[in-house]
């Protein structure tokens, strides 16, 4: 498993606990229009993820991140 | 369409409209004193102003006002930069860094530009800013401003703090690091002791914004930090004049000499006008009354103490401490709204909050206590909220 798998399926995991609608959790998958992630719950999710990979993620970069793609991708910039 | 992010604001607002309730921009028709007034037709006691020390309507702060507005006209009309900055205050900056006991001091025409223009400025990009997560708007839209990396912290988490400027490596000898005092919805206060260990251990630039603080706590009145002992590690404090000091304006105090250059950085204060000399003058002689009156701050607690331990004897939710902003937490908007337009027809005017405005999901209705206060005032704020509870509005005790 690539370093970018074990990202993505952490994140998954991770937003499996606010998935409502119980959509099917994809590279492509919209955190906010799909899962319906409120501005809490990223947050929420942001420090779940942020603790389990010891790293900080600025909120700079959120704006550029709508899919579970991106912010694997992101998280997967940062710890590098 | 351009108006199409608005629909949900147009839609509470109809709906409140539909209600006959208006806990957002509640006109207030008549003040009668620091603590009573007219609001939406009704006479009201006044538990939602954040006039902590009453001083909007000391006597001598209204002689001072009217004498400057006599002496140097209505407004300045002008930048500090340019034509705005007039003896008074200049003055006033020096009255201000006495209090702190430093030597740099600057006045802004808000609070929210004092900072939002300091975040906004002091970091810039490459740098890093660490902020609590539950910190004011004004603050997040300095931040964003700043092209700084933001990384945000779990509010009052010194561990969490310590962690991320572990994290930063070297990079955190240079890392801004922003906490509030008091935190306005809450009213919680700031760990600032092993805020400023962090900071010791990791290096970084401490900013304390002392909004709710000033006046409120300290030996001096100088706020969270002074009560905390740890002035000495922070590097920049900021602050309003239009809390306990009843009036309008902002300022950064600063031990570096550095502020006096950093000034003309600031947006916030080159392009706007300076604030009105009637202004200055009522907040200088605030000022002075805080530094020789510390009773007022004994009165303030005292009151806060009977308000947040009467909400709390009621089995209401409250805040985590007893502080002058008392807040009741209500998991439910409707409810909220209900409670809220009932306290105002009770006679007691407070404010509501709901998300995105909360910390969280929940609602609040905020009380803040003032050092004008009676006793019997806060004891009808107390039964106002009884009533809520016997009209089922609020939970009885025991099942809050």
């Amino acid at each position: 498993m690539t370093q970018y798998q074990e990202y993505l399926g952490f994140i998954c995991n991770v937003l499996e606990s606010y998935n409502k609608k119980q959509v099917t959790l994809t590279e492509s998958t919209d955190l906010v229009a799909d899962i319906g992630l409120t501005s809490l719950e990223v947050m929420e999710s942001i420090e779940r993820i942020e603790d389990h990979f010891d790293i900080s993620i600025p909120l700079n970069i959120l704006p550029d991140v709508n899919t579970v793609g991106e912010l694997a991708r992101k998280v997967h910039e940062l710890t590098q | 369409m351009l108006f199409d992010k608005f629909q949900s604001m147009v839609d509470f607002r109809a709906e409140l409209a539909e209600r006959g309730v208006k806990p957002f921009g509640a006109v207030t028709e008549e003040i009668y004193s620091a603590t009573e007034g007219r609001v939406e037709g009704r006479d009201v006691i006044l538990a939602g102003t954040n006039n902590y020390l009453g001083l909007s309507y000391d006597p001598r702060c209204i002689a001072a006002s009217q004498a400057a507005a006599q002496r140097w006209g209505t407004g300045t009309t002008g930048s500090r930069v340019a034509n705005g900055s007039f003896s008074e205050h200049q003055a006033l900056e020096a009255d201000i860094a006495d209090f702190y006991g430093v030597d740099h001091a600057i006045v802004f025409s808000t609070g929210y530009a004092a900072t939002s223009g300091m975040c906004a400025t002091l970091a810039g990009p490459g740098d890093v800013i660490l902020l609590d997560g539950d910190s004011h708007a004004s603050i997040y839209a300095g931040v964003r401003l700043s092209g700084a990396e933001i990384i945000r912290f779990k509010h009052n988490n010194p561990d969490d703090l310590a962690k991320r400027l572990r994290r930063l490596g070297e990079r955190a000898a240079d890392a801004l690091i922003i906490v509030e005092g008091i935190y306005s919805m809450l009213g919680d206060v700031a760990p600032l002791q092993e805020i400023a260990a962090a900071k010791r251990e990791f290096g970084g630039y401490l900013f304390v914004d002392e909004a709710h603080s000033m006046g409120v706590l300290g030996e001096t009145g100088r706020g969270a930090a002074q009560a905390a002992g740890i002035e000495d590690d922070v590097d920049f404090v900021a602050g309003t004049f239009s809390k306990s000091l009843g009036g309008i304006g902002g300022f950064c105090v600063s031990p570096h000499a550095e502020l006096q250059a950093i000034r003309f950085c600031i947006n916030a204060y080159i392009f706007t006008a300076s604030s009105a000399p009637s202004v200055i003058a009522s907040t200088r002689e605030a000022l002075r009354i805080i530094r020789a009156e510390p009773q007022l701050r004994q009165r303030l607690w005292d009151n806060a103490n009977r308000l947040y331990s009467g909400l709390a004897g009621l089995g209401l939710r409250v805040g985590p401490s007893a502080s002058p902003v008392v807040a009741v937490v209500l998991e439910d908007r409707e409810r909220t709204l209900a409670c809220w337009q009932a306290l105002l027809e009770a006679g007691v005017y407070v404010n509501m909050v709901v998300p995105p405005a909360s910390p969280s999901t929940y609602c609040l209705l905020r009380n803040s206590v003032s050092a004008a206060h009676t006793p019997e005032q806060i004891e009808t704020m107390i039964a106002a909220y009884a009533a809520l509870q016997d009209a089922g509005l609020l939970p009885a005790p025991g099942q809050a």
